[in-house]
């Protein structure tokens, strides 16, 4: 590691930084003054949940906070005071000295440029370089960051990639001009498992080579274990502590650094007895989406989101299923619940329900409910807390009295352990987390049997991810609940379900107890992703 | 989902663009029959007729006139010899302008209307495009809410106002310019008419160009491109204008058409012979087939620009090339 007292080992030194947004409900601090430097050569992980102000910090000091964004204190490269500096001289660091790339690979990159243009424009307006010059260079870096056949690939559009592939390109263009700093914003969160290992190690592999600093910002501690040399801990806009990697995995001095080092999901689920009655099965579930029909040519293609697959859940179960994006977990999710068009056969209880129509299928639903991702989305911003979760009872139970409604909303809302005045405020008012036990305040004043989760806790932050983990057990305990529980999170998984299903393109690559399937996995795609998830 | 790897080859692309050209050209044929349907049979059913004078005429000669013009034989036999009529081309004769075909009725108007049309046109894309660019730069500023303010005003005021009021101030108060006529056709000559149908063209597009632009000036490619140092010119200009074009272009098609079709109101007040005042004439006095052939004429002019846009959608954004 380098010295700590040469001012020459130092990249960027930043002192007392503070930023302020002003907002139509006032000033927001949302960084208050923090100082650290990045030395050469090193990575630095910048830690925090969301709103604590780690993204804001490295924003501000490349001059990309919002228009509402005010910044004081000093950022300084080299000779350069990059906070205050005049665009000129802010565009001589950016892009050639200092480069970054972001959590969003889908939309980072302009959609109606090729990439190899857009790898060539910093080569460009940095260092003068000529067309022809420029794309040898951007070949060369295509290369370099593992893009197959880069001459051909040059000419793509970025909708033509994969997220993975979009992030090599940003890499690429990040390390175009040989920079001494690559800031990388939450570079891997937007990625499959397994993609995020290949980029971390992209990264790592490239920092050894070139030797350049990387701050790297991100609320995952299991990225921060595996890469960083040295960790600074920010919350609500504030450095709670910071250190080598070791000094803060191992003595963290601070109860907020605690309190997130132990919020990995943990705990395990003990499978029902083996006579639990089956409350939902699926068989040879298959679903088609048509696909096609562009402006150009009007074809329809076929795609097989789910082939053929088999789902038994035993009451008092909980199933995960795991895979990566486009594995057809969230369709087969939903079609279990007979929420889409697929072929194959389905029985609820002691029903088959393979062949209700919406009417039929109606007494049904109150028992099978479905619990979303996205807090944010799912939830009415226009209605009430309230009259979002008595909503199903209008439908349900129609001849409950505007009381009686009353009463089972203030049940619903202590039973998620919310406040039950939350029933006359807007969703806008509470937290991703508290949202989220909102929605599920709304599935549970149904009476439900079973509840699939999509994706329920990975809009949220670890702490609060933990909390709501808890709060599903507790409420199946108590209730005997089945769940199906959906995500792309093995230690969620692994936390949760007493069974795992694996999926790949729309079919089980695997199946069987948890302890089995993550102590012994027995198909390669597994032990990959158990390899990605768990070994940073 | 599966990622499917379609490179368009400059090649390949150019020659699906010819093959969805000709699809489109042939899918245009039934909509024109469509609208030739539609208005001849609308136009036949809305009461009055060419020769009503207030002043009847005489039995005889009224039937001579029927005759004439084949007015006298079932309706589905006019409609099956105009179709196969306007298919070679020929229009008919003005029950109007009794010595011209409606054809060369056009053809003589037709030219007047695109030329102040097309020079409007012009002048509001490049206006308007810089208009609302700047005001998107400056959200919020004096020149935003100025501009914006302004541009209310000109989608507001009706053509039949601005013209004259413009006429009052530049010609007769000022003397500056012509107050109407064709002339010599120069653009001194013109100038007032092209800019009481531009200014509306105008105000709607920068109004769009300035949404759409706000919109692009926070996407996350924009902060790449700011994140690496480019200039402002190409932040701009390069990555944010490119992509907030695309709605301006849409609005195209239809405005384009509008304006090369000639409008009635601008024409009127300043004495432009072109083909607006055939709409209002042929519809007032029941000259079937010169409304008919207006009619048709601005069917195809939308159709055109529609086919236009498309293609420049596809140049523009390498997305809908696709599939």
């Amino acid at each position: 590691m380098a010295d700590m007292n040469d001012a020459n080992s130092t990249v960027l030194t930043v002192k007392d930084l503070k930023v302020n947004f002003s907002t139509p409900d006032g000033e927001v601090q949302a960084v208050k003054g923090t100082s650290f430097s990045v030395k050469k050569g090193e990575t630095l992980a910048i830690v925090g949940e969301s709103g604590s102000g780690k993204s804001q910090t490295m924003m501000a000091i490349m001059g990309l906070l919002a228009a509402n964004g005010k910044v004081s204190g000093s950022a300084r490269y080299g000779n350069t005071e990059m906070i205050g500096a005049d665009l000129g001289r802010l565009n001589a660091v950016r892009g050639s000295k200092i480069t970054m790339i972001f959590q969003e690979p889908m939309t980072s990159l302009d959609p109606l440029y090729t990439i190899g243009k857009q790898i060539a424009e910093p080569l460009v307006h940095h260092r003068g370089m000529g067309k022809r010059q420029a794309r040898a260079r951007v070949l060369e870096l295509l290369k370099l960051v593992g893009i197959p056949e880069p001459e051909r690939r040059i000419d793509s559009y970025p909708h033509e990639m994969s997220g993975g592939q979009r992030q090599r390109v940003m890499i690429a263009m990040a390390l175009a001009n040989e920079p001494d700093l690559l800031i990388a914003d939450e570079p891997t969160t937007a990625l499959d498992v397994t993609i995020q290992a290949q980029i971390l190690d992209l990264l790592a592999d490239l920092q050894k080579r070139f030797g350049m600093a990387i701050v790297l910002i991100t609320h995952d501690l299991g990225v921060v274990k595996h890469v960083a040399d040295r960790v600074v801990v920010m919350r609500r806009g504030e450095i709670v502590e910071q250190g080598t990697r070791d000094a803060i995995f191992e003595h963290a001095q601070h109860d907020y650094t605690k309190m997130l080092l132990a919020s990995e999901p943990s705990g395990s689920k003990a499978a029902p007895p083996a006579n639990a009655p089956v409350i939902l099965e699926g068989r040879n579930v298959t679903v088609d989406f048509e696909i096609g029909s562009g402006i150009l040519f009007k074809t329809s293609r076929k795609f097989r989101a789910v082939d053929s697959v088999n789902v038994t859940l035993r009451q008092g179960q909980t199933i995960g299923i795991v895979g990566e994006s486009g594995s057809g977990k969230s369709t087969l999710g939903r079609a279990l619940l007979r929420l889409l068009e697929s072929d194959g056969r389905y029985r609820f209880d002691t029903s088959d329900i393979s062949l209700l129509d919406r009417k039929a299928m109606r007494p049904f639903r109150r028992q099978m409910q479905l619990v979303f991702q996205d807090p944010y989305g799912s939830l009415s911003p226009r209605q009430t807390v309230g009259e979002i979760i008595t909503e199903g009872l209008y439908v349900h139970e129609p001849n409950l009295t505007k009381a009686d409604r009353d009463k089972r909303a203030i049940e619903a809302l202590k039973e998620v352990g919310l406040d039950p005045a939350a029933r006359n405020r807007y969703p806008h008012e509470f937290s991703g987390g508290q949202r989220q036990r909102i929605a599920i305040a709304r599935s549970m004043i149904l009476k439900p049997k079973v509840v699939i989760l999509d994706e329920p806790t990975s809009a949220l932050d670890r702490s609060v991810q933990r909390q709501v983990i808890e709060l599903l057990r507790d409420l199946q305990q108590k209730h005997d609940l089945s769940y199906v529980f959906i995500s792309h999170d093995l230690s969620v998984i692994r936390a949760i379900s007493d069974h795992v299903i694996v999926m790949k393109s729309g079919r089980i690559v695997e199946e069987g107890p948890t302890d089995d399937i993550f102590e012994s996995p027995a198909q390669d795609y597994t032990k990959a992703l158990i390899a990605a998830a768990f070994t940073h | 989902m599966a990622r499917v790897e379609r490179k368009c080859s400059a090649r390949v692309y150019y020659l699906t663009m010819i093959n969805f050209v000709l699809r489109r050209l042939a899918s245009a044929v039934p909509t024109v029959f469509l609208v030739i349907t539609i208005s001849f049979f609308l136009m036949r059913f809305a009461p009055g007729g060419p020769f009503d004078l207030e002043r009847p005429l005489p039995p005889e000669t009224m039937a001579n006139i029927m005759k004439t013009y084949q007015l006298d034989q079932p309706l589905w036999i006019q409609y099956i010899h105009y179709l196969g009529n306007a298919v070679r081309g020929d229009f008919g004769p003005s029950f109007i302008y009794k010595d011209n075909t409606v054809a060369q009725l056009i053809a003589q108007a037709l030219p007047y209307s695109v030329q102040i049309g097309s020079t409007a046109l012009l002048i509001a894309l490049v206006g308007g495009v810089i208009l609302g660019t700047t005001a998107a730069l400056r959200q919020n500023g004096i020149i935003d809410i100025a501009l914006m303010s302004v541009s209310t005003v000109g989608i507001t005021v009706p053509t039949f106002v601005m013209g004259p009021v413009l006429t009052l101030i530049f010609a007769l108060i000022l003397g500056w310019l012509p107050a109407g006529g064709w002339g010599d056709g120069s653009f001194r000559q013109l100038a007032l008419p092209i800019t009481v149908l531009a200014l509306p063209q105008i105000a709607i597009i920068a109004r769009l160009t300035r949404g759409s632009m706000i919109e692009a000036l926070h996407t996350d490619h924009i902060r790449t491109a700011k994140a690496y140092g480019l200039p402002s010119r190409v932040v701009v200009i390069t990555h944010a204008l490119r992509g907030a074009m695309l709605p301006v272009v849409s609005y195209l098609a239809p405005a384009a058409a509008a304006l090369l079709t000639g409008s009635a109101v601008v024409e009127s007040i300043f004495t432009i012979p072109g083909i607006g005042r055939f709409f209002v004439l042929g519809a007032l006095n029941r000259d079937y087939p010169l409304v008919m052939a207006t009619v048709v004429i601005v069917a195809v002019f939308v159709i055109v620009f529609n086919l236009l846009v498309d293609i420049a959608y596809g140049l523009l954004d390498p997305r809908v090339r696709h599939d």
